[in-house]
């Protein structure tokens, strides 16, 4: 599935620029932040990066339906029990029966809802909720997961829960490409940034060049918390 | 007033001397309703679940077209099914006509709009939820079909519920196409339109009290299911 590559990628909707001649490359590697003011066209982008939308103009390779896996900001669970929200998807991809029992339960393990396997997963809380949409994705031992804003609705305790999960699909190889408006968050995590300004990309820099010095004028006021849009 | 009451009497002698008589063609009526449900649920729901997801040409008709039928006059279709079941009609062969099978037949087809032009409703709410999800994970239409029948299944038991409620208290049809025959196919609703026109009102609202609380009865039973099984499962 690595590389992914965008190319002169542009995305209308209701006859307004989104996106407009976006060209990046997604190599496996540290987690690649996507950031920008709100209204820049980050959930877009990941959307076009999974297959879940289509370019209008330009090109994304490889040319699947559907690349890696993707968390949505607000999770979205099946009205079924928290084990059966992490099978659905396996059984979906064709992943064999044994290995789907045995990668649900390390799935669960390994964000701590083991307890609640039998639960209704819509019946979990936000942070738990979360944490449940990121297992199942990670259930699926993608190469590559597009998180939209995963924390943008938790509290700060359940936001760390989620990083640390985060950190540790990312320590197994699974390219984490996310987007994100906290800054915070983006230098606790990301190993590169791409920063995205009223649809175009203006920076893609390794993340410590970013936040020590970015090179545009729109990155530097977005550091500084000046550039609202 | 003096009509009530002793009908009310006389609902409560039905029920508790067990008529025999009355007891059979209650058990007619929930037979005939019961089967009509399951066969109008075997080809609405699906139907349903399927206009919910699909985009294609001519839906917006289709869906105007069920939204229509679901108002289809139970006489008119009973008429149509008598045409269809007579000895000389295109299904006559099967010599269904007044029996109980021709009106199962005939519920059904009343009811299986109703449940698909409900569940469409019910589930196409969902699917704007599932369905980027679903096509995350590699999910069509098609297979969202399932996905959401089962998803959806307790908003489902009220569009069931609808479905019974119309086929039980629906006479036209039966009547036209059942005949009405003692001991065969006479239901409750056919039994209480004989006996208003032979005009032993007390009996008829006996007949209707009864009927009513059976229904009644059916609907909480099915919302308390509903509500246990929601509490455990979410």
């Amino acid at each position: 599935m690595l590389p992914i590559r965008a190319e002169a990628v542009s995305y209308v909707a209701g006859g307004a620029a989104i996106l407009s001649g976006v060209s990046l490359t997604i190599t496996p590697g540290a987690p690649m932040l996507i950031l920008g003011p709100n209204g820049a066209g980050k959930s877009v982008l990941l959307r076009l990066l999974h297959g879940l939308l289509r370019p209008e103009a330009g090109r994304i390779t490889p040319a699947a339906a559907i690349r890696g896996a993707m968390v949505f900001q607000r999770p979205v669970l099946l009205r079924r029990s928290v084990l059966a929200n992490l099978r659905y998807p396996m059984a979906l991809a064709g992943v064999p029966r044994p290995a789907r029992v045995r990668r649900a339960e390390a799935a669960l393990a390994e964000v701590g809802l083991s307890a609640l396997a039998g639960r209704p997963a819509r019946r979990l809380s936000g942070g738990e909720q979360q944490r449940l949409a990121l297992a199942r994705a990670a259930a699926l031992e993608p190469e590559v997961l597009f998180l939209d804003e995963p924390c943008a609705s938790l509290d700060p305790a359940a936001t760390r829960a989620v990083e640390e999960i985060i950190r540790r699909i990312a320590a197994r190889g699974t390219k984490i490409v996310m987007t994100t408006h906290d800054l915070g968050q983006a230098r606790r995590l990301a190993g590169e940034v791409v920063f995205l300004h009223r649809g175009r990309v203006v920076e893609c820099a390794p993340a410590e060049h970013f936040f020590a010095g970015p090179a545009s004028v729109e990155g530097a006021a977005f550091l500084q918390g000046e550039l609202l849009w | 007033m003096q009509d009530l009451g002793s009908a009310f009497m006389a609902a409560i002698a039905l029920v508790r001397d067990g008529d025999a008589g009355m007891l059979a063609i209650l058990g007619l009526s929930l037979r005939v309703s019961l089967a009509a449900l399951g066969i109008a649920a075997v080809v609405g729901l699906p139907l349903g679940a399927l206009l919910a997801v699909a985009r294609f040409p001519g839906r917006r008709a289709v869906v105007v077209a069920l939204n229509a039928l679901m108002g289809l006059p139970p006489v008119v279709a009973g008429l149509l099914i008598y045409l269809l079941l007579s000895r000389s009609g295109p299904l006559g062969h099967w010599g269904l006509l007044f029996t109980p099978g021709a009106m199962v037949i005939a519920q059904a087809v009343l009811i299986t709009p109703i449940l698909a032009a409900l569940s469409r409703g019910v589930l196409e709410a969902l699917w704007e939820e599932y369905a980027e999800a679903l096509r995350s994970f590699g999910a069509g239409p098609w297979r969202a079909v399932p996905t959401l029948l089962w998803d959806g299944r307790f908003a489902l038991l009220t569009v069931l519920l609808a479905g019974f409620g119309r086929a039980s208290a629906e006479v036209g049809a039966v009547i036209l196409v059942g005949g009405n025959i003692e001991g065969f196919t006479r239901t409750m609703t056919t039994a209480i339109a004989l006996e208003t026109s032979k005009g032993d009102l007390p009996l008829a609202l006996a007949l209707g009290l009864v009927l009513m609380v059976i229904v009644l009865g059916v609907n909480a039973l099915a919302q308390g299911l509903r509500d246990v099984a929601l509490r455990r499962a979410g």
